[in-house]
């Protein structure tokens, strides 16, 4: 039943919207190909960023030297439940967006997307954001020179999110 | 500048690595294949992803986005209760907050700097409480449909791409619940 549930969601989501948005007498289908176009723009916009990124990861993958990186790592990681190939993701994802994104497609193509890497790769992407790209951002864009405690508490949470994203196909998918 | 030192680091370790371990053709070929690999992702994720922002773009002028941030005033007084009088600044937080929530992220950073702006004008240079909670609840996703993952994964072939849902939302709520009590406490603790 949960699982119709999920799969049924995007349908359905997509299905009361419209309805809505038809009720309130908004023009439904331009408004959705305009949004559409935009969408196009995000993509082209990221695509540059994707080649040269997408490069370097794979090459670093050919060279070796993420599974050293990854052997390295490994005894610390699995004591908190998190898979050493996962590494290289859980570096670029505070840093940049578009890295995270080729990292990860890079693992859920290599794994599989319903591997449990592939999974948990997928949940890490899903549930954290590009955490000192927004701080600089914000405190660059108001004049803020003192930022406290706000780099701290973010890299708690980025954590958190991390450590709980395993956890959480660990729980959701057995 | 950061994205440089990484990204050339990253080319020069596989290179290093590479003719150490005696892998030197392979990362020969991976150069050239991740640039093709890359315009391969984008676009097999583009049709979801266009049809994603097509989809939020129809909440947006249905008024949805509205409606969500209307509902979420009372918890986000709580949460930054030293703006809680100030009308304009917490409508430009509930409205950040709704755009982020439904993954409208080019207007959620302009409603986001708006609610900075305002905050900041009350402690010029000096980061406020509120305005580190700000930040702190940007930085952690709270985003309730991951479209452009949902997209990568159904470009590898995944049958059920959204069936990650309830455990991007766990890892979410874990995240930004840690996100919120670490402002908190560091509010109350921390001595510059």
């Amino acid at each position: 039943m949960m699982d119709l549930f999920f799969t049924m969601l995007v349908p359905l989501i997509i299905g009361v919207v419209a309805l809505y948005a038809a009720f309130r007498r908004v023009d439904v289908y331009s408004a959705l190909v305009h949004g559409a176009g935009a969408g196009l723009d995000t993509l082209l916009r990221v695509v540059p960023a994707l080649v040269g990124l997408m490069t370097a990861v794979y090459m670093l993958r050919a060279s070796g030297a993420l599974e050293l990186l990854a052997a390295f790592l490994a005894p610390l990681l699995d004591r908190l439940g998190l898979p050493g190939e996962l590494v290289p993701l859980m570096l670029v994802r505070p840093i940049s967006g578009s890295a995270a994104l080729g990292v990860g497609a890079e693992l859920i193509s290599a794994y599989g997307p319903d591997s449990h890497l592939g999974r948990t790769a997928a949940v890490m992407l899903g549930s954290t954001e590009t955490t000192f790209y927004t701080i600089a951002v914000y405190f660059g864009a108001v004049g803020i020179t003192k930022t406290r405690y706000a780099v701290p508490a973010a890299l708690c949470a980025d954590l958190t999110g991390f450590l709980a994203a395993a956890w959480a196909v660990r729980v959701c998918f057995g | 500048m950061t994205m440089t030192v990484i990204w050339t680091g990253m080319v020069v370790l596989s290179i290093l690595c590479g003719l150490a371990a005696g892998r030197g053709p392979e990362v020969a070929a991976a150069a050239v294949e991740g640039a093709a690999a890359a315009v391969e992702l984008a676009l097999s994720i583009a049709g979801m992803l266009c049809l994603w922002t097509g989809v939020m773009e129809v909440m947006r002028q249905s008024g949805l986005a509205d409606l969500l941030s209307r509902l979420l005033g009372p918890v986000l007084r709580r949460l930054f209760p030293q703006a809680a009088q100030d009308r304009d600044t917490m409508d430009s937080i509930s409205a950040n907050v709704s755009a982020n929530l439904l993954g409208l992220g080019s207007a959620a950073t302009p409603l986001g700097l708006e609610a900075a702006r305002r905050l900041a004008a009350k402690s010029p240079g000096v980061a406020s409480d509120a305005l580190c909670m700000l930040v702190v609840c940007n930085t952690a996703s709270i985003q309730l449909i991951p479209t452009t993952v949902a997209s990568v994964r159904a470009a590898e072939g995944c049958a059920a791409p959204f069936d990650i849902l309830p455990a991007v939302w766990l890892a979410s709520a874990l995240s930004v619940g840690v996100g919120i009590a670490a402002c908190k406490i560091f509010s109350r603790v921390w001595r510059d």
